[in-house]
Parts: C-alpha cells; structure tokens; sequence
C-alpha cells in the first residue's frame, strides 16, 4: 500500500487534483482510499457526488468512542473508499489535534488493515503546513509519499517550498519522502519551464504539467470528477496520465528547500525578464 | 543578620569558602549554559548587593523548582479563598494537582458559611473539546456549579490548551454572568501556564483580577476595633493566618483582609476600607498593595511577622504608624507576654541550634523570612535563594528602575490604575507621613534577601539540581529549606528538609506560636541521630573484591 500526501497552497486545486488523480488510478483498478483533512470535508465531493458524508470526528462527538468504519466511511466513483477528518468551525478550537484524533481512530478502526487490500491512501490535507496537527499526515509512518501542488504563482511556489521545509525535516527521522510537484497551471507566462526548474533546483521532478481547462469547472458544477463527467475529453487524458506517472513514479526523495533569496532568483529569471 | 556569639568556627571557615562554589560549578555546564547560570550565582556583599539575574527564562533540562504560571494564579493567590469557587478550565491533572497541596487553611465562621476549599472543579477537558474549543463545556461547569453549590463568585482559571485553542475564559464568564444574575460574580484568568517564566507571572495575573474583580465593591465599614489593616501575601499555610489574626486581635488590631490566608470574598470587597496594608510575600502580592495606594490612598509597609523578634517588629510599626499611646502600650504588652513562653522554648532549643548551617530555596520571600526564624536559633543561612524572585526581592526594590523589561514580561497584562474618585482618601497627611520617615519607618520600601545576609554567604537564583547536589555534598548544612521535589532526594543524602512550601505536617510558623513552633521542629530535626544511618549497610563497610574461578 503506497500513502501519498497531497499538500499545497490553499485554492490552487488539491482537492480537484487529488481526486481526479484517484479516479484515474481506480479506473486503472487500483484500490484507493482518499482521507479528507480539511475542516470544510469538501474533499471527496467528486468522488461521491455531493457532500454525502459525515466527517470522523462529527461522528466520533455524537457517538463517543463507539464508532464503526461504515459510520464514516463511504464508497465514491469505482469503488473508492472516502473519509472526511472534519473538523471545528472556523475561529474555534483546533483543527490540527482534529486530524491527530481522526487518523489515530482510523488506524484504530483498522482502515488501512490489510484485508481492506488497499493500493493507496491519499490525504488531502488542508493548504500550508501551518502547525503540528497539519504535519500529521507527514509524520513518521502516516503518509510516505507527498506530492505538492502548485502554478508558477510567486505565493504557490512560496508555498511549497515552505512544505518542502516540513518534509526535509521530517524526512530526516522517518521515512516521508516528495515525489514530485504537479503545476496545476494558472496560465502565467514560462510556467511549465519554471516549475520545472523549481523541481530541479528542489532536487524533485515536476511529475505533470495539468493544464487549464474549463471542462473541470464544468465537472465540477455537476459534482464529478473530469473522467466520471466527460471521460472522452482530452482533460480526462491528462489526469490518467498524471495517475500513470505517479503510480510509476520511482523518484522518492528528502528536498533541499530554497532560500527567499533564490526563490525571488528563480521568479525574476523566468517570470519577468522573459 | 546572625548574633557573632552564636556563629561557629566552622561557619565561618566554609563562608571563606563559598566564592570557589561558583567556578567550580559552572565549569561543568556546557558553555552557554555556563555563561547564564554564571549571572544567576553571586556572593552577598552586606549593604552593597551585587546584581543577580533573576526572573528569566529557565534553561531547559536542568531541573528546577520553579512551577507554572497557572500554578501560580491559582494554586497560590486566589486558591486559599474559601467561598469563590475555582474552576480550573482545562484537562483534569492541571486542576487535581493543585488541590490542597499547600495546606492552606481556612475557618467559616459558621454552618452558613461557604467552604469549597475541599473541592477540586474542573472542566475536565477531553480531546474533542480540544479539537471543538471547550467553552460549551466551560458554560456547563459554572451551571453545574452555580445549581449544586450557589456561590457568590466564581472564577476561572485557564490552562495551557486553552490559550492554544482560544477559548476566551472572559467573554464566557460575562456571558454566565448574565445568564445566572442573582448578582453573582464571575471572572476569567488568562493565566494559561506557558506564559511568564516561572509561577511569578501567574502571581501578577491574579494581582490584577483581584483589583480589577473583587476589591473596592463594598464600602460598608465593619468592626468596632480602629486600628484597621490588611496583610497581603500571608496564604494561611499550616495556620499562619490564625495565629496573626490571633496576635492582632490580642492588641486590638483590626485585621479586615489577608491576601488570601483563610479569606472570603467580602474581606476582599471590603479591604480598601483599612488604613494601612502591610505586604508579607512581596514578590507575589506587591502589585495590589501599589494599585490600592494609587486608587484609595492606603499606604502600605513590608512586614515580615516569621520569627519572634520579627513580629514583634511589626506589631510596634502598625502602633507607630497609628501612633496612639494606647496601642503602643498595648502592643508593649502582648509582645512581653508572649515572650515569656517564646524565650523559655528558644533557650532550650539553642542548646542544639546554635552554631548550625541551614540552605534556604524556596519562594519569592520565604528564603528571606525563615532566615529571622533560623538567626533566633543561632544558625547560619550559608546558602539562600528564590525559585520565582524577581531582582528586587534580592536587591531591594531601589533597583526596580534599573530591571530590563524582556519579552516574557511583556506578554503579562499591566492595568492602569488611577485615583478612584469616591473611596480616594489619603490616611496620612504628607507631614505625617514624612515625621513617620523621620522616624524611621520605611513606606513602599523593601531590601531585599541580600542585605539581610551575611557578606560572603551564596545566593543562587532558580537552583538547579546538579547544583543543590553540590552545595550538599561541599558543606553539608545541618538543614535545607526546599519543597517536596527537593525533599527525598536530599534527604536521601543524609541532610534533613524542611518544606517551607506546605511545612510538611507542621505549622503554624508566624507570629509567637508560630515561631515557638518552628524553634521545636527545628530542634528535633538537626538533632536527629537518624540522619547519620542513612547510608546503606554495604556503603559504609569494607568490601572485598573477587574474581570469579572458572
């Protein structure tokens, strides 16, 4: 069982990547469960048509400790597994011990144990790595693979260079490694060459370039994934090539985080002097 | 400072000593731990105190007795209260571990009377009040609370997760306030048990709830006695309070107030009608005395009533400060009848105390006080310190100007205190007060624990473990003040401890009892042969060294 991580700047598309991503690798036949981090429990929306869920720790508030794993549980597209972590409402008590608690009771309630014959687990977890509870899914034995999403946005790669901080450090005590970065493209100009570059220059790849495509918005309005909605366009293509890449994916690697000085480098080399 | 008579030879021979202590220490730190701990440990100097660092953030690791910020607001200002109830707002250990551990005492004065001492209230904190913030939960506690024991006032104490979640204690408390009514008062302390350095910054926190909650909201003036004052930092530990109140009341002393020794809520509503404050703990009650001088005009003067000739010292400063001949004659009376018993227990006590050593670590004023107990006994304090003193508690407050605010102080609430327009009422004109000067008695003043020490003697801040291992092992005092994180460990090395934080079983030790109660268990414990056996069997025997025959 391969446990991926998907971080990245809030709004640039973790959800809507990582569930495309997961209705790629389940048409491919893959067994995948996808962990929803995010206090707002929007990220399994695509795979199960509508926010049908009750969260882990909504459930685990109404019922004390006696919780089943078909109580927050759902299967989604292709058989998918979807859990929703949950979370308080915005402004009150702790969204990251939220997700301590709701993965530890899912590893209780044995959702990765081996007769559930799992291929990936993929959390999706809310934007940057802000503080402890954020960094679960990277600690040691949680997730060992992130990929990060961003675009050639100054604040995007300002991002994942600061998560690319929080895996080296963790990295270097467990077994938590980047993968690759995804450039969900925002349009900017010399982006896919700049991205690039930043993977290099992290000592990653960037492992697709998923260009901008209005047919996501689409799906997205009628609550489905790109390959569920319209399997036949060419954006459906790009995520099952994306799904491809990562399920082939063998460069796993601790990254060496740039210095504000040579992320501001980077952005004047390729953003405004081309 | 201790009568020359009584000193030994052998005191003075490790005084002369004491300057290596520090080298010697310290060369064993790593160095940047060497070089903090280095300003941390110096000599006293009689009249001229050197400058100590105090107050400043404890290295971690190095084991020290300080105690939390949260301990300090509740467990020790506001937590000898008997009818506010106290809920500590946070997970279970916080509140269970600050329960009765100090043996404050307290005494209703009838079946009416609310005590809620015995109890422990908490909000019992899980792990989804965590995650969901726990005010809900804090609302349901004050309800629960209110239903079950109908308090006049409740207060609520915060611990670290509440602060890292943000539950705000002060809009919940407003909000109880008003949905209970019946003119019930409830307020909230930021006290969470991060902030500050030490136990000091939650003594500043309860300073002001004190002042901003309770003190100054009852102007009914009561009592028949006219000599009217307020103790502050007396908490009433093993009874201290009962035997002060005991002796004021035997001189015709009003005592309207302790802070917070065997206190009610009224006595604090009620304290700004007193005409003198005499502040006992200055490190954790200072700040109320200032704030009720600015706001209602009351002057206030360090005591320090531990120890017979101490507390005779204050009772002649309140008759002086009165300055009516009846009192002082009065006051003349009680102190030579309660020195025939004293003197009678201290000469029989001297035949084993004199020419003793005793180590003193512990609080913000104790290592101070307990020192007049131990100069009766004829013992001399080689070693003294505080856990939480600041630099004026070691200096005197004449360097108050000079201490450097740092970042941790700054993270403590400051309230601006102004003139209150209605109870404002100076107690002295300016020509008393400067004949009262003249006099010599000394207003808003205290020096600190280093005058009072003998030149050469250690005085170390925020002790850590190692180093108490080594003033043990180098000279061996014949008994070492500490609390109970001390007390097995250096027993365990053959020197008796005697905690100061609760007195062990022991007490009262203020005032003439007290005094004739702590001359007694002093007595016993240095002249106790149990401490040279404790050592094991094998420790003190030859042993003969083998090898094994294959």
């Amino acid at each position: 069982m391969r446990k991926i991580a998907i971080y990245g700047k809030g709004g640039i598309g973790k959800s809507t990547t990582t569930q495309n991503t997961v209705a790629g690798l389940a048409e491919m036949g893959k067994k995948v469960m996808v962990v929803g981090c995010d206090p707002k429990a929007d990220s399994t929306r695509l795979l199960l048509h509508g926010l049908a869920q009750k969260t882990v720790l909504d459930t685990l508030r109404d019922e004390g400790e006696d919780v089943e794993l078909d109580d927050v549980m759902k299967d989604g597209f292709k058989n998918t597994s979807c859990v929703e972590s949950g979370g308080p409402e915005p402004g009150v008590g702790c969204a990251g011990r939220g997700i301590i608690t709701s993965i530890n009771l899912l590893e209780q309630l044995g959702a990765y144990d081996a007769d559930k014959e799992l291929d990936y687990v993929f959390y999706d977890v809310l934007g940057d790595v802000v503080c402890g509870g954020f960094a679960m899914p990277i600690r040691d034995g949680k997730a060992q693979e992130v990929y990060i999403v961003c675009s050639g946005e100054m604040m995007a790669m300002y991002a994942a260079n600061n998560i690319c901080k929080s895996i080296a450090k963790f990295g270097k005590v467990g077994d938590v490694r980047l993968g690759g970065l995804i450039c969900n493209s925002r349009k900017v100009d010399n982006e896919a060459n700049m991205i690039q570059e930043f993977a290099k220059q992290l000592g990653t790849q960037m492992i697709h370039f998923v260009p901008r495509d209005n047919m996501v918005q689409h799906a997205e309005i009628n609550r489905k994934t790109v390959i569920d909605h319209a399997p036949e366009h060419s954006q459906a293509d790009e995520y099952r090539a994306l799904a491809k890449k990562i399920d082939e994916n063998k460069l796993q690697v601790i990254p060496t985080p740039l210095s504000m000085q040579e992320l501001e480098d980077l952005l004047t080399g390729f953003g405004i002097l081309n | 400072m201790i009568d020359k008579n009584d000193k030994s030879k052998n005191a003075d021979a490790l005084i002369a000593e004491l300057h290596e202590f520090r080298d010697e220490v310290i060369t064993k730190y790593p160095k940047k731990v060497a070089k903090k701990r280095a300003k941390s440990i110096v000599l006293s100097d009689g009249d001229n105190p050197p400058q100590i660092q105090a107050n400043v953030r404890t290295i971690p690791g190095i084991i020290t007795q300080r105690g939390c910020t949260y301990a300090g607001c509740k467990g020790v200002v506001l937590g000898p209260t008997r009818d506010i109830i106290n809920i500590t707002h946070g997970p279970i250990g916080c509140g269970f571990y600050s329960w009765l551990t100090r043996r404050n005492q307290t005494k209703p004065v009838d079946d009416n009377d609310s005590n809620f001492i015995p109890y422990c209230f908490s909000t019992d904190m899980q792990d989804s009040n965590i995650v969901f913030g726990g005010e809900e939960k804090l609302k349901q506690a004050i309800r629960e609370a209110y239903e079950l024991f109908h308090p006049k006032a409740i207060a609520v104490f915060s611990t670290c997760p509440v602060g890292l979640i943000g539950d705000d204690v002060h809009r919940v408390a407003r909000h109880m306030t008003e949905e209970i009514g019946n003119g019930i008062n409830i307020f909230g302390f930021s006290c969470e048990g991060y902030r500050g350095v030490s136990q000091s910054a939650g003594h500043h926190i309860a300073n002001n709830g004190l002042f901003k909650n309770l003190i100054g909201r009852d102007d009914e003036v009561r009592g028949q006695l006219k000599y009217r004052v307020n103790l502050l930092g007396e908490y009433n530990i093993g009874g201290d309070a009962f035997e002060l109140e005991r002796v004021f009341e035997k001189c015709g002393i009003n005592l309207l107030a302790s802070f917070s020794g065997n206190s009610t809520v009224q006595k604090f509503e009620n304290a700004h009608t007193a005409d003198l404050n005499m502040v006992m703990c200055h490190r954790s009650i200072n700040y109320v005395a200032e704030m009720m001088e600015t706001a209602f005009g009351i002057p206030w003067i360090k005591v320090q009533p531990i120890g017979a000739h101490s507390t005779a010292k204050m009772l002649r400063k309140i008759a002086q400060y009165f300055g009516e001949q009846e009192l002082i004659d009065k006051v003349e009376e009680v102190i030579a009848e309660e020195m025939i018993e004293v003197q009678k227990v201290l000469e029989q006590a001297r035949k084993r105390t004199v020419g003793k050593l005793a180590m003193l670590f512990v609080g913000g004023s104790r290592a101070h006080h307990y020192q007049d107990l131990f100069e009766e006994l004829g013992m001399t304090t080689i070693a003294a310190g505080y856990e939480f003193g600041h630099r004026d508690d070691y200096e005197g407050r004449s360097v108050i100007p000079t201490i450097q605010i740092d970042a941790d102080s700054r993270n403590i609430e400051e309230i601006t205190v102004t003139q209150d327009e209605i109870r404002y009422r100076p107690r002295k004109t300016e020509e008393e007060l400067k004949a009262l000067e003249a006099e010599g008695m000394e207003f808003n003043e205290y020096h600190g624990i280093m005058k009072q020490m003998e030149k050469g003697t250690l005085v170390i801040d925020d002790l850590s473990h190692y180093e108490m291992d080594q003033l043990i092992a180098k000279y061996k005092p014949d008994v070492f003040c500490a609390g109970i994180k001390e007390k097995f460990c250096v027993q365990k090395m053959g020197i008796p401890l005697k905690q100061l934080h609760n007195y062990d079983v022991g007490g009262p030790y203020a005032g003439f009892q007290g005094a004739i109660n702590f001359y007694k268990d002093i007595e016993m414990m240095v002249g106790a042969a149990i401490w040279k056996e404790i050592k094991a069997p094998w420790e003190s025997e030859d042993y003969v060294e083998a090898t094994f025959a294959y």
